[in-house]
């Protein structure tokens, strides 16, 4: 029986509507370029080729400038919306096997981060003291378009992906366990967030990663969920390439622990502006 | 000059006229069907690189400016500077205006400079006028003469000025090669774009251009495609080789090669030279670079490393 017919409900009345889960990219759900799928616990989910993982980066890239020119304020309120959307569905989560306590955790990050939108810049910016007749002012900006591979569960996905984008970044998700990231997706996609900001990609990592890792329009490369150090090591060299940022956390985060301000300024870079000042 | 003379017609909207109608439909799904050919590998490489040496670089805003003309110019000699193995393009396109400028930054590169002229894009100027604007141009050092008919003469049927008309900036053009622009997005029909296409080869075009790239509509693989079959029909009947230039609204690698499709199908490969075929466009360049640079490299690239313009 599909994992997903457990979120459902059937009786002897009526056929159930099977589900397939597809990618999210640029908004929509579509099925993978090359119409290849697979099974994952009964469920038939899309396998994602490099040509969707190329598509996503167009996305993601296409929908950055707006976003990061949205204000902190909006994107904390987007990421707020994400966390009652997500409070909403809990029952469809723990029925995809998720603990009732996880959600609520997941919920918890997303809060967290969205508070975090308008009180990051004063925290790693502000008025510089310089020798000189200057307004030194230091700002942080957004890396850009970022390639993630995610951990399993849902607490951790939603661990990497609130930190990248209520900066400003957009991101291009390769996911592991495809009905929790594509339920998430549904999340996303009724929470006001702008088409092209999250992309999840399922599928196997080890074939899509190596083409965002060397891809030049790709800004910075999150690692936490790969498993393999050889791989990992791999992908970090592929990123040298175009002097990527790189997050490649410990095999064994643990995302119930506070995460600090860590994953939101790995991928903020300091914008500093020498202005004169007149007497 | 007599349409008798020309093409040997006793008249030329019974000519028009009697051409076969555009099947709408069947058009339409052959270049669809056409379109969803897959060019992959060394193809994929022959094509981009042919596809670099057909495109027609183009500026034509009222914002140019000699710096902008020059920066493109320089792209147009060495389009890729990071790789001496990339072709120029075919043409750069210019209002009349820039001529001179281009004209200094392209000498000795074998790049074609073309202006639009005929008081472009709207047609609608006296004739001496549009022969003044044309005369201007080649002497100013334009090579290339890309000239938009009177869509209001053509659809009022009025199709012996609009030949005069061609046939007299012909005659302005001298050495110069001349493309007609039909804007198709204005004609309305398949068959009005058939005439069209017939009554400017008629008159003497070297190259039948599909827009001004300034409408809603601008090139589409079914009326590419409609083209293609007059210019192919032409020479059957003429001996004469007519080429086609479909321009605006081409912007990615994936465009351009159902367009190369299109035309081996169509027209036949004599069809696939830069002198028989050019794309009108700006942004496509980038996007072909990009390709490109895929190929060689084998990791995808990124618009960060190639020029704004």
């Amino acid at each position: 029986m599909p994992k997903s017919s457990k979120v459902l409900e059937s009786g002897p009345s009526r056929l159930t509507v099977r589900k397939t889960y597809k990618l999210y990219i640029g908004g929509k759900f579509p099925r993978s370029e090359s119409g290849r799928t697979y099974v994952v616990d009964g469920d038939n989910v899309a396998l994602a080729s490099r040509k969707d993982a190329r598509d996503a980066v167009l996305a993601a890239r296409a929908a950055q400038p707006k976003w990061a020119g949205t204000t902190a304020y909006n994107r904390g309120q987007v990421l707020y919306r994400v966390a009652e959307m997500l409070e909403a569905r809990r029952g469809e989560f723990t029925a995809l096997g998720v603990p009732g306590s996880e959600v609520h955790a997941a919920v918890d990050r997303l809060v967290w981060y969205a508070g975090w939108s308008d009180k990051i810049a004063q925290v790693t910016g502000g008025a510089n003291p310089v020798a000189g007749p200057f307004f030194n002012i230091s700002a942080p900006e957004p890396t850009g378009v970022v390639a993630v591979v995610a951990p399993a569960s849902l607490l951790g996905l939603v661990s990497v992906v609130a930190p990248a984008i209520v900066t400003g970044n957009t991101v291009v998700v390769l996911a592991a366990g495809p009905q929790v990231a594509i339920t998430l997706a549904e999340v996303l996609a009724t929470s006001d967030v702008p088409g092209g900001v999250v992309n999840l990609l399922t599928g196997r990592y080890a074939e899509t990663a190596p083409w965002l890792a060397s891809h030049d329009d790709v800004n910075a490369l999150d690692l936490t969920g790969v498993e393999h150090p050889e791989l990992a090591a791999e992908l970090e060299r592929a990123a040298a390439g175009t002097l990527k940022r790189v997050i490649r956390p410990g095999a064994a985060t643990d995302f119930t622990a506070d995460p600090g301000l860590r994953p939101m300024t790995a991928l903020l870079e300091t914008k500093t502006v020498w202005h004169p000042k007149g007497y | 000059m007599t349409v008798t003379a020309s093409a040997g017609l006793s008249d030329l909207r019974s000519f028009l006229h009697g051409l076969p109608g555009v099947d709408k439909v069947g058009v339409e799904a052959r270049a669809a069907a056409l379109a969803t050919r897959s060019v992959k590998a060394t193809s994929k490489a022959t094509a981009i690189d042919l596809a670099i040496r057909m495109v027609d670089l183009t500026t034509l805003e009222g914002a140019d400016t000699p710096g902008k003309v020059r920066a493109l110019c320089a792209k147009a000699r060495r389009p890729d500077p990071a790789d001496p193995s990339c072709p120029p393009v075919a043409a750069i396109c210019v209002y009349p205006a820039m001529v001179g400028v281009a004209s200094a930054a392209l000498a000795g590169s074998g790049v074609h400079l073309a202006s639009v002229a005929t008081a472009f894009p709207s047609g609608q100027a006296p004739l001496e006028v549009k022969l003044a604007d044309t005369r201007e141009a080649v002497a100013a050092g334009a090579d290339e003469i890309d000239m938009v008919i009177s869509r209001g003469a053509f659809l009022a049927g009025d199709y012996n000025r609009v030949f005069d008309e061609i046939a007299a900036v012909k005659d302005a053009c001298g050495g110069a090669h001349l493309k007609v622009i039909l804007e198709t997005g204005e004609l309305g029909t398949y068959d009005n774009i058939r005439r069209a296409s017939w009554l400017a080869m008629l008159a003497g075009a070297d190259f039948i251009k599909t827009s001004t790239g300034k409408v809603a509509v601008n090139a589409t693989l079914p009326i590419t495609l409609v083209m293609l079959e007059a210019v192919r029909d032409f020479r059957e009947r003429h001996g004469r080789v007519i080429g086609v230039k479909p321009a605006g609204g081409i912007k990615t690698t994936k465009d351009a090669i159902k367009y190369l499709v299109l035309i081996n199908e169509t027209a036949g490969d004599d069809w696939l030279h830069p002198d028989r075929f050019r794309f009108g466009a700006s942004s496509l360049l980038n996007d072909l670079l990009m390709q490109r640079t895929k190929l060689t490299t084998g990791h995808y690239a990124g618009p960060d490393y190639f020029t704004l313009d």
